[in-house]
């Protein structure tokens, strides 16, 4: 299961996983792509997170949303897919967002030209502006996996975002933590692509008490590579 | 002479004392309005010397009580003992003044009372100092200020904590004109500085007078290296194999402070005491992480004479009287001799008994250092300290809290920023990136100018935009940016919950201080450390409290020490390799070690005082490359770092490095003896001091180092807040979130006013890089390689810390991979 594995057209840097039977790349980027789809699916973005820190005093670099899609844009453009879904908390506020004519802007403008965008809502961003690109949905239904925001109790099987997970691992250079996505055979929690966001340990209780069977990876995010692990052994291990 | 009042001349006689000649110049000096700095040995009565002029000018009827003089400690204790030992006098002397402390540990109503009905004299710190000076009423509380005396100005002003306080001065000789300063100070070596530092600028370099206590009125003190009859360990800083022997030390004296360098320090020795306490000796421990009444009841018992022994840290470095401590332990090398010096003060404040101090080396280089650091003291030389520039995060600090206190004009502020010493040279264009920051952020993009902190009225001022700017200041004021504490609680877990992770409610007891951040991410429920003096079991993590449990395990997993925590002296560090190249000197030194530099002697060489003595032989499958430049941790981590990414050009493939005070070792797959031997230039290229220059540069972007000085520059200049009201469990999150700021602020604004003073850091603190090009330029032309088969005595300690150092970089992602390989391996996936 290990390894790099071919893409539509190119090796990726990135770890196969299924979610219902739904296949996806998680990419080191972050993102995960679904290549019988060829969508490409990102989560909490909270573009403007420093404009409206910024509003309170705290004057962050005003630079997160363009580093963010900066990203982004570089992740569509080595896998190409047809569509991109932004699972909710797109905008840190619903009101904030990059100003007309700014370099982070303007990618967005880009991205429109090269991908369908499908903003879902998220609690930070419970509604979207009217002129995105795209169009904006309360969830999404890919066959039996619904992709939403947070995560629901309702048994179904879903790809969702809003914890922003981070894993430690004991390892011969001290513990580390890095992002990370969780998946089980039901559900995939994806971690937080925006650049400015913090992020809440796996083991922590509003993402352990989410209910992860034995067979739960955490796939933790290096510079170029994806590391799964059994989520088991991140909180029993030095 | 100045005439003394009666009441001081009589209170002198009573007590059967005289005045000395320095507290008689100390009283000139004030009356004649100068400024002064007093430099004299612990107990030479420094603080009454301070204190008189002020007792004189109270005795004087005044019509109204305004606070007369305000009296500055590094120390929150000092403040507070000093305050108290005041009362005595005054009492005695029948002046009816109103003496106070104002700490951050002083209830808020008292303080809130001290600035509209402010006592007479106000004993506080620099950063309690910082928060009145933003006060809306600061002008009226300092208004009539006469008299200002900072305690131990050494340890205080060549620091950022000391640019602060130097603000705050410059800012108190413009609310009150009349002001004068006086500056109280153990020996230095180049007292200029201070002189320069205590007096405002204002475009001359001025300087306050100097003050000396006579020399001779201090006894010698009786100074002895421990000569320990077990085996000296090659490397480690526990001193574990010589705990009988300090223990049976403890048992001679009243009294005894055991001095070590770093909490961690502190408490293994104090577990490892109290293993071997079988006479039940009363021994406590003293340290900066332990809960405020844990200390002040430790500090309450050795003043009632109800202790026989203290283990503690720099806490109890400054001139705090705690009672009759007749012996000072130093466990571990001093790294300084002005440390040594100030540490072995604290025996015995009296000046016709000489204090009485003992060294413990943990390791066989420390023999030498603490050898060198005996001759130092009575050589009466002092470690030299270097004029500072003015941190840039600081002053943003400062200019917000100017702000805060009340609207000002840009020209004014920086006139009165340029009387402060360290910013005497701060340039208008650095000054107006500052104020830009202060601003709104002081992004090139000025994205932020709808959001601006501070705004400009009719007339041109500056004053803050909302009431909660005032509030985030408050909140976040001061220099010290410790990494983020835990609070360490007793408790108990509530039922079994086999979930994975804090799976376990907990209820949590008694508060018994706070560790490192990191400390506590490494630990896993189960795991036993010491703590508070106790061998405890982590329980687990609840609201961002550790919970901790008392168990009887007695062998407790400690985290692996990282050494000491001040670098070598450079002064220590010349005195070493002198040692080192005169075996007629080594007589003075144990057998062991003696023994251990003639084996060194006979199988390699000895590094000589002004070369480079660089080592290379193989070992297993690898060739190692070890040099001893005697320059201290930091400077010798900066160079394995440029000295690895040289050899990895060179393709030695170079696998890593380690650096301690005296050495340092590379290892590489490549064999860089025959490399040495085929150019003879190899190795004076490999050193070359232009290292300094691109190599330096792009090795710090990316450096760990880089990003812990952006964290405190960017809280210290309040980029970040340290913490947000009723946020507190944010706070966890900072680490993470100030590298991905740098990340993003790196990449976007490279020439950003924060980064700047990030850089500025970094190469003084961390990096040592002035020790490093100096020492770089003394050993051109004098790198003695010597090839050998094997491992030479000498390089022992330091490969014996081949493992114990913290892992940077991409090695930190490598790290990750095998890990996970690993696991998922185990489970068969």
């Amino acid at each position: 299961m290990r390894g790099a594995v071919a893409g539509a057209e190119m090796e990726l840097a990135g770890h196969e996983c299924r979610i219902a039977g739904l296949r996806l790349m998680l990419d080191c980027s972050g993102a995960a792509f679904l290549p019988e789809e060829s969508m490409l699916v990102v989560a909490d973005l909270h573009l403007e997170k420093s404009a409206a820190l910024a509003r309170f005093g705290q004057m962050l670099p005003p630079y997160d949303s363009l580093a963010t899609l900066a990203r982004l844009e570089a992740a569509v453009k080595r896998l190409r897919p047809e569509s991109l879904v932004l699972l909710g908390d797109s905008f840190h506020r619903a009101d904030l967002v990059p100003e007309a004519g700014s370099p982070a802007a303007m990618i967005l403008t880009r991205l429109a030209d090269r991908v369908r965008f499908i903003w879902i809502t998220g609690n930070h961003d419970p509604h979207h502006p009217a002129d995105l690109p795209g169009e904006s949905l309360g969830h999404l239904d890919l066959g039996g996996v619904r992709l939403r925001h947070e995560p629901e109790a309702d048994g179904r099987p879903e790809i969702v975002g809003h914890l922003h997970p981070a894993a430690r691992l004991a390892t011969r250079a001290g513990m580390q933590r890095r992002r990370c996505f969780l998946a089980s055979r039901e559900r995939l929690l994806m971690p937080a692509f925006g650049c400015l966001t913090g992020a809440l340990d796996v083991t922590d209780r509003p993402i352990s008490d989410l209910g992860w069977g034995v067979d739960a990876r955490a796939y933790l995010i290096a510079r170029e590579a994806i590391h799964p692990v059994p989520f088991h052994a991140l909180a029993v291990r030095r | 002479m100045a005439e003394l009042p009666d009441k001081i001349t009589r209170w002198f006689a009573a007590k059967g004392w005289s005045l000395r000649a320095h507290q008689h110049a100390m009283i000139e000096k004030a009356q004649a309005g100068r400024p002064a700095l007093l430099i004299a040995p612990t107990g030479a009565g420094k603080t009454l010397a301070g204190f008189l002029p002020s007792l004189i000018d109270l005795m004087a009827p005044r019509p109204v009580r305004r606070l007369h003089t305000l009296y500055i400690s590094p120390l929150k204790a000092l403040a507070v003992d000093v305050a108290r030992n005041l009362e005595t006098p005054a009492a005695e002397m029948g002046l009816p003044i109103r003496i106070e402390a104002r700490t951050g540990d002083t209830p808020a109503s008292r303080r809130a009372r001290q600035m509209t009905s402010p006592p007479d004299i106000l004993l506080t710190t620099p950063e309690q100092l910082a928060l009145m000076l933003a006060h809306s009423q600061a002008g009226k509380l300092f208004g009539s200020l006469k008299r200002l005396i900072i305690d131990e100005i050494h340890a205080v002003a060549p620091n950022k904590r000391g640019d602060l306080l130097a603000l705050g001065l410059a800012r108190l000789r413009a609310l009150s004109p009349g002001l004068v300063t006086a500056g109280l100070s153990a020996t230095v070596a180049e007292p200029d500085d201070l002189r320069r530092w205590l007096t405002g600028q204002g475009g001359c370099e001025a300087m306050a007078d100097l003050v000396l206590a006579a020399p001779e009125e201090a006894a010698e003190p009786i100074l002895t290296m421990l000569e320990t009859e077990e085996r000296l360990p090659w490397a480690g800083h526990s001193a574990r194999h010589a705990i009988r022997e300090i223990y049976a030390e403890i048992g001679k004296a009243k009294l005894s402070l055991v001095f070590v360098n770093t909490r961690m320090q502190a408490e293994y020795l104090f577990q490892l005491l109290w293993n071997e306490n079988e006479a039940g000796k009363r021994i406590a421990l003293h340290h900066g992480s332990l809960d405020v009444g844990q200390r002040r009841r430790v500090e309450a018992a050795m003043a009632a004479g109800q202790l026989d022994a203290v283990v503690c840290t720099s806490t109890l470095d400054l001139g705090i009287d705690w009672g009759d401590v007749d012996l000072v332990i130093h466990v571990g090398a001093p790294k300084g001799a002005s440390r040594l010096l100030q540490r072995i003060g604290r025996a015995n404040h009296r000046l016709d008994e000489p204090s009485r101090a003992l060294l413990v080396p943990s390791n066989r280089f420390e023999v030498l250092e603490c050898r060198a650091a005996i001759e130092a003291a009575f050589a009466k030389e002092q470690d030299a300290v270097t004029k500072r520039t003015g941190a840039l995060d600081v002053l943003a600090q400062h200019v917000m809290g100017m702000l805060v206190a009340e609207p000002r004009s840009e020209a004014e502020l920086l006139a009165e920023i340029r009387d402060a010493a360290p910013y005497a040279d701060l340039s208008e264009e650095d000054f107006s990136r500052v104020l830009t920051f202060v601003i709104d952020g002081g992004y090139a993009l000025r994205a932020y100018e709808r959001f601006a902190r501070v705004k400009r009225d009719k007339e041109g001022r500056l004053r803050v935009a909302h009431a909660r700017i005032a509030q985030s200041y408050r909140m976040n004021v001061g220099t010290i940016v410790e990494s983020t504490m835990l609070k360490v609680h007793l408790g108990k877990p509530l039922g079994h919950n086999k979930t994975v992770g804090s799976g376990k409610a907990l209820r949590f007891g008694r508060l018994l201080g706070e560790v490192e951040e990191y400390f506590a991410e490494g630990l896993v429920p189960g795991d036993t450390f010491v703590f508070a003096g106790e061998v405890l079991k982590f329980e687990g993590l609840a609201e961002d409290r550790v919970i901790v449990s008392r168990t009887s395990a007695r062998d407790p997993m400690v985290p692996s020490y990282a050494g000491g925590k001040f670098p070598l002296s450079t002064h220590l560090a010349r005195r070493v390799r002198q040692m080192l190249a005169t075996p007629k000197e080594w007589i003075a030194l144990p057998d062991q070690v003696s023994a251990w530099l003639e084996l060194q002697r006979q199988k390699s060489r000895l590094p000589g005082p002004e070369d480079l003595l660089v080592e290379t032989f193989p070992r297993g499958e690898r060739h190692y490359l070890v040099a001893y430049p005697f320059e201290g941790r930091l400077a010798h981590q900066t160079l394995g770092m440029l000295l690895t990414r040289r050899l990895e050009r060179a393709r030695l493939k170079p696998l890593g490095f380690v650096a301690n005070d005296y050495a340092l070792g590379i290892w590489m797959l490549g064999d860089v003896a025959s490399e040495a031997k085929r150019h003879e230039s190899f190795l004076p290229e490999l050193f070359a001091p232009d290292m300094l220059g691109d190599d330096l540069e792009e090795w710090l972007e990316e450096s760990a180092l880089m990003k812990r000085s952006f964290r405190h520059c960017a809280v210290i200049a309040g980029l970040i807040e340290r913490r947000f009201p009723g946020m507190e469990k944010k706070a966890r999150a900072v680490t993470m979130s100030t590298d991905l700021i740098f990340d993003v602020l790196r990449r976007h604004e490279p020439d950003h006013i924060l980064l700047k003073a990030a850089r500025a850091d970094a190469a003084s603190a961390l990096l040592d890089l002035r020790r490093l090009s100096d020492m770089l330029m003394r050993i051109r032309g004098r790198i003695m390689h010597h090839p050998l088969k094997r491992v030479s005595p000498l390089s022992v300690p330091i490969l014996l810390e081949i493992g114990k150092e913290p892992v940077y970089g991409e090695a930190r992602d490598a790290a990750i991979g095998e890990e996970a390989a690993r696991l998922m391996e185990e489970i068969g996936a």
